[in-house]
């Protein structure tokens, strides 16, 4: 594997009034790389995602994109900052008054400057990635979840992003949808794309991720490779919950 | 037949003083979407100080009667030597009325937008001031229309007021041409009936840019969960 370091996050906290919500929190991603953020739910693995891309504050920690400090009191730069860090949202978040090509699009134009032509053709070879092209023309409200999840990826993808962050990306879908997005996913980790996502999609999880982060109450408990947090003689944290989500 | 012919020999005067009432009204209307809808965005997103200011505003302009405002208006231009036009007076203390009123039509629209609009156009990389002209306004205007379209006709009928300052508009005109003739029945019914028309008209057009600007399958969330 490539050890070129892409996202580096040291001591990540966070606490809203007494209540600690993170607490130094540091994982480092290398190119390529595909990390899983697993954990009881109110872990605090969204936080950790949203902290990431400063879309929540968090009270100290550093971030250092490919080496270099962000510096998120600036705006200017958080915002640059933001389109290198893409993100997927359990909810999807479409822009629900435009189609799925403008969803794609807008950003294309009011962020990156490109005319109306240039951004509709960058944002069909994203769509036509995803397998869109022919919902092109439909708003949100007329896609399926799953459609709309692929949307949301063909308009993180299109900003070119360094990494992708992924929060439950197949949560909020139907079972019989769930394959869908994570085809979407695997061709991604496939074509090297770095992520760090959280999920509970534990098969999914140990057929690709490079690594597994545990997280539990605000802390991260264990990080390893798959085989090693949750293989066959393994004494982990990371397996008893894994056993207990099993025996469901 | 006398009243007929009154009301007939009236009638040129009183529909050019309809123009005089859709001036005032569409200059309130004006002013309050641009303003309105600026107060709103600060409502919603300002600092704590801004939200304060806007919230001492509309409770001054939903406090006081419009009759007072208007005096009230009257006497500023006085006292500040600004030229004491009852059209312009009447634009200006309509317009900042209506602003009070349309902030909170936005401000209602903004809040019910899907919850993380914001938060997806910032994860994109767009400024606030991007995102708010690029994906919340969009979304929160077409959701304001069926409150604006009710704005305007409280507005066009809150306009007959502005007479007291000598604003030539459809009920100065009427009431001139009553104390003239005795013909108080036959002249009201008749301004009542343009106040009437112009309602319907206004209102039967934004009913139909609502249609045309309405997204397949896109209502606000609370319209969904119905």
């Amino acid at each position: 594997m490539n050890e070129q370091v892409i996202l580096e996050v040291k001591d990540i906290s966070l606490s809203v009034g007494p209540k600690s919500i993170l607490s130094h929190c540091s994982l480092t991603l290398h190119k390529g790389e595909l990390k899983v953020l697993i954990g009881p739910s109110g872990a605090g693995k969204s936080t950790l995602l949203q902290c990431i891309n400063v879309l929540t504050q968090a009270d100290s920690g550093q971030i250092l994109l490919e080496g270099r400090e962000v510096m998120t009191q600036n705006a200017k730069e958080l915002c640059c900052y933001r389109t290198k860090v893409g993100m997927i949202f359990q909810d999807f978040k479409l822009f629900d008054h435009l189609t799925a090509i403008e969803n794609v699009s807008i950003a294309l134009r009011k962020v990156r400057g490109m005319s109306k032509e240039e951004a509709k053709k960058r944002a069909m070879q994203e769509l036509e990635r995803v397998n869109l092209a022919e919902q092109r023309e439909l708003y949100p409200a007329q896609l399926s979840g799953g459609q709309k999840q692929r949307v949301a990826f063909a308009r993180a993808l299109a900003m070119d992003p360094l990494v992708l962050l992924l929060d439950e990306p197949t949560s909020a879908l139907d079972p019989e949808l769930v394959g869908e997005v994570l085809a979407v996913i695997r061709d991604l980790a496939s074509g090297g794309m770095t992520m760090i996502m959280a999920t509970h999609q534990m098969d999914f999880i140990r057929a690709i991720s490079s690594e597994i982060i545990f997280m539990e109450n605000g802390h991260i408990v264990e990080q390893g490779p798959p085989e090693s947090l949750l293989g066959e003689n393994a004494q982990s944290r990371t397996k008893q919950f894994y056993n207990s989500l099993a025996s469901v | 037949m006398h009243s007929l012919s009154v009301v007939i020999g009236a009638l040129p005067s009183i529909l050019s003083g309809s123009l005089v009432t859709l001036g005032i009204v569409f200059a309130a209307l004006a002013i309050g979407l641009v303003l309105g809808l600026f107060f709103a965005i600060l409502q919603v997103y300002g600092r704590s100080w801004q939200r304060a200011l806007i919230h001492i505003y509309i409770w001054f302009f939903r406090g006081f009667p419009i009759l007072v405002l208007l005096f009230l208006g009257y006497g500023l231009f006085v006292a500040l030597s600004l030229p004491v036009q009852p059209f312009l007076i009447s634009c200006v203390v309509l317009g900042l009325t209506s602003t009070a009123y349309q902030s909170q039509i936005f401000r209602g629209a903004i809040l019910s937008l899907r919850p993380g609009q914001m938060k997806a156009a910032r994860a994109l990389g767009m400024k606030d001031s991007q995102a708010i002209r690029s994906i919340i306004i969009p979304q929160a205007l077409r959701l304001s229309i069926p409150g604006w379209s009710n704005e305007y006709s409280i507005l066009l009928k809150d306009s007959a007021i502005c007479f007291v300052l000598g604003t030539q508009d459809i009920m100065a005109r009427t009431a001139f041409a009553a104390a003239r003739t005795h013909e108080h029945l036959a002249l009201y019914a008749c301004a009542g009936a343009i106040y009437f028309v112009l309602t319907l008209i206004i209102v039967k057009i934004l009913a139909k840019l609502e249609k045309r600007l309405h997204i397949p399958g896109y209502t606000s969330v609370s319209g969904e969960a119905l």
